[in-house]
């Protein structure tokens, strides 16, 4: 088995384009990973997220651009060894045990883990000896994992994970992952989970429509929301008015309390300042990541076609 | 990666699940008993019934047997599996091996509790002419096996149970696992174009030496020569499409 350079390279998509008939549901998506980084594709359902993720596996063959992982080919890198996957669907096989599962799986891979310490990892060990196929769902996840990182791959590419995972599942299932990335491994996840991309990826990819629509650290996918908004106290004054306002876009009132939606949050101020000088409990914020998520991914930023339904 | 935990694991599911031991051991040992007992003295196709329908029950069970391992590759589709596998180093030559394998090891338990139970209603044949006799069931089973392979990337989960049993029916029946039925006209020639005749003609070949004629070698090779790349064309197919 050759030897990979893991640390040269990374995953690079060049234009990388899928349709299924009509529905384009890759289009030209351009994206660099570096090795060791944990990267989020996020996005709504249908986005293009699992399409991607199957072109980078070697599962979908692209209609147009490339996929090269650490140099190789994603069916290359397959054979090598350096990939490991947990895909959307799958439930384990029937008639096997847990460890007979996760060590049939490691048997593919030139460098496997030794299973019983995989078992521990994932918080399996309890459950090592009963049939695989008759697990709870957070404990199938958990084997789906454990199956994916036990050939000890360098590239993890998780394909939404937690998908059916409640609260407290989600989050033992992140501290796994998390255990894992820590080992300078390079993770790729999918997931329509805003705080899921936002609590566990270095860097967020949003995707929407085939496209990748952003591109950066959280903060920076917040930024370029670009909108702040300012919150006050201020009774007895018409919408209109502040509307009307330097550097305000819109206005909404709660009682005494209103909202007012900024074009540039630092004018806004100034001029509530200035021409209500009565205002009280003054709160800037930045627009949330979900807002940041939704203005990206709305339509507006997105040129649907119309016949077109993302799978 | 020698493949050898795959094929154990592999066998040891197959193993496991009981529904497949019913129909390739249970059924094909209470038809014999059933059928042959009352039996015990009469003759057909030139040797005794007890040794004609042996050699036909454990043809039959062979079938289910052989068909099976490579037809459940339809559950393991459905279940996400053949997809997981191919992001796993594991080739495609040890998958395909392994389901072989797996197929003709579950399908030797049949042909030996046959022979037991032939000779508990009075079948005496030399370890010799049984061994000549596995050969034949187990060179018969050949294209049987890779037929198994092709329903496993053709059908779905559900439609599994009746396709393998209609193509282990069509063998058994047209094979003469049952009786030989045709022994006239086209349908007589029509029969000797099946792989499973020959098996059925095993122990008639075990008893009266001379082993398969050529037209016997000639079509069983052909059926798995032509069958292989059938199998081949239908896995790409399946794996393209997803």
């Amino acid at each position: 088995m050759a030897s990979i350079d893991t640390s040269a390279g990374g995953i690079v998509l060049s234009r990388l384009s899928k349709s299924y008939g009509a529905v384009r549901a890759v289009r030209s998506i351009d994206l660099t990973i570096v090795a060791g980084e944990t990267v989020a594709l996020l996005g709504p359902n249908g986005a293009g997220k699992s399409t991607t993720l199957d072109m980078m596996l070697g599962l979908t063959r692209p209609d147009a651009g490339r996929v090269q992982v650490f140099g190789l080919t994603p069916s290359a890198a397959v054979a090598a060894g350096v990939i490991g996957g947990m895909l959307q669907t799958g439930s384990p096989l029937e008639f096997l045990r847990v460890r007979e599962l996760v060590a049939l799986v490691a048997s593919y891979y030139p460098r496997a883990l030794p299973v019983d310490d995989v078992l521990e990892t994932t918080g399996l060990s309890d459950v090592a000896d009963r049939w695989a196929s008759k697990l709870s769902g957070g404990q199938i996840q958990r084997v789906r994992f454990a199956t994916a990182v036990v050939g000890d791959p360098d590239l993890l590419v998780l394909d939404e994970p937690t998908a059916g995972l409640d609260v407290e599942g989600r989050r033992e299932f992140w501290q796994a992952i998390r255990a894992v990335a820590l080992q300078g491994k390079t993770v790729v996840f999918a997931t329509h989970y805003l705080e899921e991309a936002d609590a566990h990826a270095d860097r967020i990819a949003l995707i929407a429509g085939g496209r990748i629509v952003a591109d950066g650290p959280v903060t920076e996918i917040r930024a370029r929301a670009g909108s702040r908004a300012i919150r006050a106290t201020l009774p007895d004054v018409d919408v209109g008015a502040l509307e009307r306002l330097d550097g305000v876009l819109g206005a909404e009132r709660h009682g005494d309390a209103v909202m007012l939606t900024c074009e540039d949050a630092d004018r806004a101020v100034r001029s509530l300042l200035g021409t209500f000088p009565q205002v009280r409990d003054i709160e800037v914020r930045r627009g949330s990541l979900e807002e940041a998520f939704l203005e990206l991914t709305s339509d507006d930023s997105v040129d649907n076609e119309s016949e077109e339904v993302l799978r | 990666m020698s493949g050898v935990t795959h094929v154990r694991l592999e066998l040891a599911r197959t193993v496991r699940n009981r529904r497949l031991l019913i129909f390739s051991l249970g059924l094909p040992l209470v038809l014999f008993y059933a059928v042959a007992s009352a039996q015990r003295h009469a003759h057909t196709d030139g040797v005794s019934f007890p040794l004609f329908f042996m050699v036909g029950m454990a043809a039959y069970g062979a079938l289910f047997a052989a068909v099976g391992p490579g037809a459940r590759i339809a559950v393991d589709r459905a279940r996400g599996w053949t997809r997981q596998l191919r992001i796993t180093p594991l080739s495609v030559r040890v998958y395909f091996s392994a389901r072989v394998l797996t197929a003709y090891v579950v399908a030797l338990p049949s042909l030996i509790m046959l022979y037991l139970a032939g000779a508990s209603l009075g079948v005496h044949l030399s370890a010799g002419q049984y061994l000549e006799m596995t050969g034949w069931l187990v060179l018969g089973l050949a294209p049987i096996v890779v037929i198994g392979i092709i329903l496993g990337h053709l059908l779905t989960s559900d439609s599994l149970a009746p396709a393998v049993g209609g193509v282990v029916v069509f063998f058994a029946l047209f094979g003469g696992a049952w009786g030989r039925f045709f022994n006239a006209g086209v349908m007589s020639t029509l029969v000797k174009l099946l792989p499973s005749y020959w098996m059925v003609e095993a122990g008639h070949d075990a008893v009266h030496g001379g082993g398969w004629p050529a037209e016997a070698w000639i079509i069983v090779a052909a059926w798995t020569v032509l069958l292989i790349p059938l199998a081949a064309l239908v896995y790409r197919w399946d794996t393209r499409r997803v």
